[in-house]
């Protein structure tokens, strides 16, 4: 049955009359063969991006979601900035914050910062999932059940030392999985970078199109993305299947 | 020598529901009390104001000759001092049992954590956990996991013990071996404060029984009275119930 569904759909496809100009055009295993080397390289600039973006993400998530769920009145104004930074941020297309940023920062002749597109790309970036992470780490917070802070206010921890021993090591075990499904996200989202003008693997793509009208680098650029992505999205559910054998071993 | 805990005219109420009610209580160093009562007469309710985790609307705790339900006084050291343990054990699910146990002495109080360790070990072995030490929470029973809450308890070494129902959430062969530390601990001295449904175990181990209904301790004395000879009605009919 599987099989007939999928012969049929390539039928389809293959059988359609644009078939061949589009073959033609986003297939071309010349194409493919020639652009391979120039991706290849340009790949890694993605990959360097999404690796320094992590880091800051993880850092400023949690200490945004930190300041959401504080209870002390002398932090009030941090909180109401969490809010508004996630909310408003959230709102935002990444795609527009790369724009704004890349274009608008360097356009302010600001003294002592750096003008390169890289830059401002992974800035934005940062900025962007920052918002999503911290909720993730919020909700992750509140998911720890209140006996865990009575048992720990009882023992004489602060709430300070409560939330950094007891509730954010429990928080973070939980939200992995969701925490990787956004990195999943982030290591897509790296080409939107080459509306900056950042020489990584899609403006690369398409600077091949331009000059050879044939798209087929696109497609290239594609299999790097899965191959990339694949690997995370199945260290994803191996690490929810672990938390989910674990949690049941409690329950027995 | 006055009492190591003095309770008068508590009251706490959740919105217009009034929960506890011109409480009085008064723990001498060395007693074991025990609050008998139905499920929701507050005797929960109790314990969380005596270690400050619910604020109280009116009323005055005294602990070791200070007032303690000032707001101005700093919660965690009077806590620090109190130990409790909770029904659910409460445990920290990530943390091995050693873990558990050292980290209040080790945080809170600032011990080493080799010495924090070594208290903490002489205690598991103590009352059996020795083996259970590297262990997390969820590997052990629930016998094991609430006699390691009681080990978290002590290790801060508290002068006065909180156990809230600390049996009732175990399967009944496993509650003798949570009561029989409990007792150890009772004759070697310990102040307790306990809410407790084990009726048998109440008269044996308790200096005093109260019975609390609706809030109020309506009755108090020791075992032989309360449970030979209540003096209130609902006291029997409580009793009746349950024994």
């Amino acid at each position: 049955m599987t099989i007939v569904v999928f012969v049929v759909l390539s039928l389809v496809v293959t059988g359609s009359p644009g078939w061949p100009q589009v073959k033609a055009l986003f297939f071309s295993w010349p194409d493919a063969r020639e652009a391979l080397p120039d991706i290849g390289a340009a790949i890694w600039l993605n990959i360097k991006m999404f690796l320094i973006a992590e880091v800051f993400i993880l850092v400023f998530g949690m200490l945004i979601a930190m300041a959401r769920v504080s209870r002390s009145p002398w932090l009030v104004p941090l909180r109401i900035v969490g809010v508004v930074y996630t909310d408003v941020i959230r709102g935002i297309p990444t795609l527009l914050l790369v724009y704004l940023l890349a274009f608008g920062m360097p356009a302010l002749h600001l003294q002592g910062l750096p003008n390169g597109a890289f830059f401002w790309a992974t800035v934005a970036l940062i900025i962007s999932y920052s918002a999503y992470v911290a909720e993730v780490f919020r909700s992750g917070i509140e998911s720890v059940h209140p006996s865990q802070w009575a048992s720990a206010q009882a023992l004489g921890l602060s709430r300070g030392q409560t939330l950094r021993h007891v509730v954010i090591p429990q928080a973070v075990r939980r939200v992995v999985p969701p925490l990787l499904n956004d990195f999943v996200s982030l290591q897509k989202d790296t080409a939107l970078a080459s509306v900056a003008g950042v020489f990584e693997a899609v403006f690369v793509a398409r600077d091949y199109g331009n000059y050879n009208f044939n798209y087929t680098p696109l497609v290239v650029v594609a299999c790097f993305f899965i191959v990339l992505t694949v690997p995370l999205a199945r260290l994803t559910d191996w690490l929810s299947a672990r938390y989910r054998r674990r949690e049941l071993a409690g329950a027995l | 020598m006055s009492a190591l805990l003095e309770v008068s005219g508590l009251r706490k109420s959740y919105g217009d529901r009034v929960v506890l009610d011109d409480i009085a209580l008064s723990v001498d160093a060395h007693d074991v009390i025990c609050l008998i009562g139905s499920s929701g007469s507050g005797k929960s309710t109790l314990l969380r104001c005596l270690n400050l985790l619910e604020d109280i609307d009116d009323g005055m705790i005294t602990f070791e000759g200070a007032e303690i339900s000032d707001p101005r006084v700093d919660a965690r050291r009077i806590r620090s001092r109190i130990g409790m343990v909770f029904q659910a054990y409460n445990l920290f699910p990530h943390l091995s049992v050693l873990d558990n146990c050292t980290l209040a002495p080790r945080k809170v109080q600032g011990v080493q954590r080799a010495d924090a360790e070594a208290r903490a070990m002489s205690l598991l072995e103590k009352f059996g956990l020795a083996d259970h030490a590297t262990k997390h929470p969820d590997r052990l029973s629930g016998g094991q996991q609430q006699r390691a809450a009681l080990v978290r308890a002590l290790c801060t070494q508290p002068t006065l013990l909180l156990l809230d129902e600390i049996t009732a959430a175990l399967d009944p062969e496993l509650v003798g071996e949570v009561l029989e530390i409990v007792r150890a601990e009772a004759e070697s001295g310990m102040t307790m404060v306990l809410a407790t449904h084990e009726m048998s175990f109440a008269r044996e181990v308790a200096t005093s029984v109260c019975f609390l209904s609706e809030g109020r301790i309506l009755e108090q004395g020791p075992p032989a009275e309360i449970f030979s000879n209540p003096r209130e009605e609902r006291t029997r009919q409580f009793l009746r119930r349950v024994l």
